[in-house]
């Protein structure tokens, strides 16, 4: 199995590195297919930014093709100005966004805040650093237009200092020779080597510097490298400081350079285009003069570049924070279970937290969900031993069945989050109904646990009657502490008197023929043989249509909430079974499925 | 964690900086600037220089993800022997190659790109890196019958394979589809 890690280094934008399969509490494979993407929002968000880029380009290209301030310009560089220019803006642009979906404690607080961010927690991961990703092409593109387009701006500069060159074209390159003349052309001579003007203006040097940079930054990031060597992807990475720096003071030179207003009041352009003559002589034609136009970037990406820094702060800060570790719980399953107590730590369940074991990488940070409930007075997640981080781990921890380890030389983590949506919704129908596969089950263990507290130990009535929840999966050996969970859950339940409150369903869908030996061997014991439980297992996957049948006919009026984590492909299935199974009459029975939610 | 082997950077940025080459050089020629022949050498430069860096390298550690259809030019690069897979002749091809494309504005960029691969080559040449073709193992044919060694002595109806695997000191011998049996004493078969 490939190092799984969704190493973080800090930063979503280790996401990069191990696509989207996290390490343990994710098999591989099962990248961003914990729930669907809402048809409507993620193209969205991509349409909407191509909507964006080819508005700011041709608005822009359109307006120096047309302007009249730039038409001696044009006289002298043609369409390429416009290019340039298009490409700039597209550029401030997309510089500006890039450095927001990084930003993963920034876009934590607006999802907080506003409603419109909710998704399923793993895919707004993914979604954000595809969006980084595709805002980077963007750059790339964009530089690249940039680039030739002034390449040729400063050939078209320096030709038209040329001897050959007449006519208006000449005229106007010598503009600026005179004591009381502002130049247009910022090459002055044709005796010089467009090399040497580059690199005598700020805006020469700068360019060279941050294409470097971008270069440098493209070529470190492509994913062969950031599986081999995450920590070169990650330093690499950094030399965005100096393209953001050069970006700042790129337009400082101010060689883009446009007739000023006064000037085009005094000196008529369309006439005096013509007229070339009689420029000195004519009252019409006084020698125009120019300007250079104002650097802009800085005004794009101040914004961001304050709200990234203020991101990575407040990451050192939390990194900084003290972790105690309460107890460790090795798994036979291969599964280490972490409690842990942090100062001012406020989770829900369905959210996850990364976490970076410094003794092992100083970048890495890894996302785990979060498998304990709000109530208890810590937080647990679930750790299993699935690549290189995950294994040093825990063997750090001393699951390896080791000697036990004492608590003082227990390895010091850092802890960040919780982020993501809560799965809070469950709560406000009468009925739910959960339905997860194989390691989609993790969230929902930190929910059952929350039902548990909520619904049995506090006295007010809940809303929420009924819970059913199914689980199919295809190696429930990984996920024995989660049967255990729902053993304790099934004894608790039955002392409580409330046996009915919590009706489950586990399916199992992978078994070779030892196990199915060893199933038909003990068939008619009381307790399922798999899981230990009393409710028995299925083998097989589930028919939906008998679930959503038997369901409906249990709850004749009421509204039933579906939360599903798992493959795109049964998202679908029961979607489709809600749509089935859902009355046409407003007081019958109504399956409301949960997308957004989780 | 993983161990970085600096070719594998160097390739990426050789590779991308042939790419600008040929870019440049293209403007440079088709826009007929001062000195656009030197835009015609490094339109050559980068195709020759994309042509090498095309083929990944096999890394010492690990598996190696080929790029799409390497494997033609893997045995080009692999006829010039220790040429290509030197990686300091390498590193000083492409310091040579780098430096004519420095005199025309349109390729000074894949310049200092091709300039910063061959450092990074140098880099990886004094960690003795080197390039080693990936060969693509020749597919072995699962032999029908090769693995079973011995016929099951015991006649039908036989015992299911659970219990004839249970470990116990009398191994049945035979058994097949599992490989041949080796039992560290003289066993006779036992029919249950």
């Amino acid at each position: 199995m490939p190092e799984s890690a969704a190493a973080f280094g800090a930063d979503l934008l280790s996401q990069l590195k191990g696509g989207t399969s996290f390490a343990s509490s994710h098999p591989p494979g099962a990248s961003g297919d914990l729930a669907p993407i809402p048809a409507l929002v993620w193209p969205g968000m991509e349409l909407s930014w191509l909507g964006v880029n080819l508005y700011l380009f041709i608005d822009t290209f359109c307006w120096y093709e047309e302007e009249e301030s730039f038409l001696y310009t044009r006289v002298i560089l043609g369409s390429t100005l416009a290019w340039a220019r298009a490409s700039a803006v597209c550029l401030n642009f997309n510089c500006m966004l890039i450095l927001l979906p990084i930003s993963r404690n920034l876009l934590s607080l607006m999802r907080g805040t506003s409603s419109c961010f909710r998704g399923p927690w793993r895919r707004q991961l993914d979604k954000n650093l595809k969006f980084h990703k595709l805002v980077a092409y963007g750059i790339a593109m964009n530089a690249t237009i940039h680039i030739l387009a002034h390449l040729c701006n400063l050939e078209y500069y320096h030709w038209s200092q040329s001897p050959e060159a007449e006519g208006l074209v000449a005229a106007l390159s010598k503009l600026g020779n005179a004591p009381d003349e502002t130049y247009l052309n910022p090459i002055r001579t044709f005796h010089t080597n467009t090399i040497t003007e580059l690199l005598r203006t700020v805006a020469g040097i700068t360019g060279l510097l941050i294409s470097l940079a971008l270069i440098l930054i493209m070529t470190s990031s492509t994913e062969f490298i950031r599986q081999a060597s995450y920590e070169l992807f990650w330093y690499t990475h950094h030399v965005f400081i100096i393209f953001f720096i050069g970006l700042a003071i790129h337009g400082a030179g101010r060689i883009v350079r446009g007739q000023t207003a006064e000037s085009l009041l005094l000196h008529n352009v369309t006439f005096c285009r013509e007229h070339l003559a009689e420029w000195q002589t004519a009252a019409q034609c006084p020698v125009p003069q120019f300007s250079g136009k104002e650097p802009s970037a800085w005004k794009w990406v101040l914004g961001p570049v304050v709200l990234y820094a203020c991101e990575r702060i407040l990451r050192f800060w939390r990194f900084q924070q003290e972790v105690v570790i309460t107890k460790v719980v090795s798994h036979p399953s291969g599964v280490l279970e972490l409690h842990m107590k942090k100062r001012g730590f406020k989770m829900a369940p369905g959210q996850y937290v990364l976490i970076q074991c410094p003794s092992i990488s100083s970048l890495e940070w890894h996302p785990f969900t979060l498998t304990s409930a709000p109530q208890e007075d810590f937080f647990s997640v679930h750790i299993r031993a699935a690549g290189d981080w995950t294994e040093a781990l825990c063997k750090a921890f001393g699951a390896d069945g080791q000697a036990l380890k004492e608590p003082w030389s227990l390895p010091r983590l850092a802890v960040d989050g919780p982020f993501g949506a809560a799965l809070t919704d469950v709560f406000h129908y009468p009925v739910s109904m959960c339905i997860a596969t194989g390691i989609g089950v993790t969230p929902f263990a930190a929910l059952l646990k929350s039902i548990w507290y909520q619904c049995c130990e506090s006295q007010t009535q809940w809303k929420l009657s009924k819970v059913y929840f199914y689980w199919i999966c295809r190696d429930p050996g990984a996920f024995e502490w989660f049967a255990d969970l729902l053993l304790s859950l099934e004894t608790r339940m039955s002392e409580q008197g409330k046996t009915h409150f919590l009706s489950y369903h586990i399916f199992l869908t992978g078994w070779d023929e030892n196990q199915a030996f060893h199933i038909a061997l003990h068939w008619d014991e009381n307790t399922d043989v798999i899981t230990g439980l009393r409710q028995k297992t299925f083998y097989g996957r589930p028919n939906w249509n008998h679930e959503f049948r038997q369901v409906a006919y249990s709850h004749p009026s009421s509204n039933i909430g579906v939360f599903f984590c798992g493959p795109k492909a049964l998202s679908k299935i029961i979607q489709r079974m809600c749509r089935l199974y859902s009355s046409a009459d407003p007081r019958g029975i109504h399956f409301h499925y949960n997308r957004e939610s989780f | 964690m993983g161990q970085i082997e600096w070719a594998m950077w160097a390739n990426e940025q050789a590779l991308a900086s042939g790419l600008i080459l040929i870019t440049g050089g293209i403007v440079a020629t088709a826009g007929q600037f001062a000195q656009w022949y030197l835009g015609a050498y490094s339109i050559a430069a980068g195709v020759l220089i994309c042509l090498l860096e095309y083929p990944r390298g096999k890394r010492s550690k690990g598996s190696t993800m080929e790029r799409c259809g390497q494997k033609y030019l893997t045995r080009a690069v692999k006829v010039f022997g220790p040429l290509t897979s030197n990686y300091y002749i390498r590193a000083f091809l492409h310091l040579g190659l780098s430096v004519p494309a420095g005199f025309l504005l349109a390729t000074i960029l894949g310049t200092a790109c091709l300039a910063i691969a061959s450092s990074i080559y140098l880099l990886a040449a004094i960690h003795g890196e080197h390039w080693t073709p990936i060969e693509t193992k020749p597919k072995e044919r699962p032999q029908v019958g090769g693995t079973i060694k011995q016929p099951p002595s015991n006649p039908p109806p036989r015992p299911p394979a659970e219990a004839r695997k249970k470990p116990s000191e009398e191994e049945v011998a035979g058994v097949p589809g599992g490989g041949p049996q080796e039992n560290p004493m003289p066993v006779t078969d036992e029919v249950v």
